[in-house]
């Protein structure tokens, strides 16, 4: 099954417009977004949580066509995590039993308590790292199977930041359940996500395994004449200084003579989108 | 059981851990009938991603190396001297390839390397 099936999705707005786009994420897998500011992550993102309404194209989740019933099987955590500012965590922990149907009261404790989240402070008074925290909580405990997550990384912690990693790489140890995180922390992603989607510009750029992905490319560092040599369609971006010249490659493409590093989906990035 | 994952040695992931898992196989350290870990907890477990701890999964498989049992998992094959032996034939092949190469960056010739072996054994 695929607990994420985008087809054809395209959306205007004044002075953007999104796709058209197609994109699938299989059941137990992690699918990172990537993309710079105003790529679409956000458009697409809200796309898939019926936030807006495409003006074509079709989405499902888990197998079904958009409904209000989906959200009890879908953790979203958005990179403002909305909730009442006057809240504690017991009253909000009320409004969420009545929001969903499958609530569970001990897992979200356990949660709370993992995290170290106060339980009488005032939901304003939380810094960015405990806001998240708790909004990961709430998203974890109603039994979804599918986790949405916009820039939950941004602004955090190293050590938060992996954390979340550990607990999204948990979440998908059940094969019924998958994850689709944004962040532009390329390298956050690089570490936990099976599937990785380049979005520039409101266009889906590729959408390949991760792994795959850094088989296939390479780093070339040599001179801007050896560059010219090589077959035009090996070079997917690249970067020409005076004293030489850095090149994205496809591995498959460039004579095994020429001594080519490792990429990493960061460069990987860069380097495509400075080329599209 | 260990595996060791090097993110930075440019080496595919898939690659590693079916090369490694093969060794271990070869040496004995896994023997017949051994269960393997399931792909899902092995790609949990190692943090690396679960289609390509499958595609090394599969490949072992296609080898000869391991087998499926539907909803039991996945389990080390009898050994099979013919593949060891096969296996062990292609590793020396690559070496030997290294050599050649090596040999040719010092304007060796074919003679004077099978004198060095020659040598070696005396």
């Amino acid at each position: 099954m695929n607990a994420i099936e985008i087809s054809n999705i395209a959306k205007k707005y004044k002075g953007f417009s999104l796709g058209p786009l197609s994109l699938t994420l299989p059941a137990g897998c992690i699918l990172g977004l990537i993309g710079e500011n105003g790529a679409g992550k956000t458009t697409t993102i809200k796309a898939l949580l019926g936030m807006n309404h495409p003006d074509s194209g079709e989405i499902r989740l888990l197998g079904q066509p958009l409904s209000a019933d989906l959200r009890n099987e879908t953790g979203v955590v958005l990179d403002e995590v909305g909730l009442p500012e006057n809240l504690r965590i017991p009253q909000i922990e009320k409004i969420m039993k009545y929001s969903f149907r499958n609530w569970k009261s001990d897992v979200f404790a356990e949660y709370i308590k993992k995290f170290n989240l106060p339980e009488n402070k005032r939901f304003r008074t939380f810094s960015k790292g405990m806001k998240m925290k708790l909004g990961l909580a709430i998203a974890l405990s109603h039994d979804a199977k599918l986790l949405i997550l916009d820039e939950p990384t941004a602004g955090l912690d190293p050590l938060v930041r992996e954390e979340l990693l550990d607990i999204l790489n948990e979440f998908t140890r059940d094969e019924g359940h998958a994850v689709l995180i944004s962040s532009h922390i390329v390298s956050d992603l690089e570490k936990v996500c099976d599937y990785i989607a380049f979005l520039h510009k409101g266009q889906l750029m590729l959408c390949e395994e991760k792994d795959r992905l850094l088989e296939q490319y390479g780093f070339l560092q040599t001179t801007a004449e050896n560059l010219d040599a090589l077959e035009p369609a090996a070079i997917r971006g690249k970067r020409v200084t005076q004293y030489g010249a850095e090149a994205l490659v496809d591995r498959k493409l460039v004579p095994q003579t020429f001594d080519i590093r490792p990429v990493t989906i960061e460069e990987l990035f860069v380097y495509m989108a400075k080329e599209g | 059981m260990n595996l060791f994952i090097d993110n930075k040695s440019g080496a595919p992931i898939y690659d590693q851990i079916y090369s490694q898992i093969k060794a271990l196989i070869i040496s004995g350290a896994l023997s017949e009938n051994d269960p393997l870990p399931s792909i899902r907890s092995l790609a949990k477990d190692l943090r690396i991603s679960v289609v390509t701890t499958k595609r090394a999964y599969d490949e072992l498989e296609r080898e000869g190396f391991l087998y499926t049992v539907p909803a039991k998992g996945c389990f080390v094959a009898p050994k099979n001297t013919e593949l060891l032996r096969e296996e062990h034939l292609k590793q020396i092949e690559n070496h030997l390839l290294e050599i050649r190469q090596l040999a040719a960056a010092c304007g060796m010739s074919k003679q004077d390397i099978i004198q060095m072996l020659d040598l070696l054994d005396t």
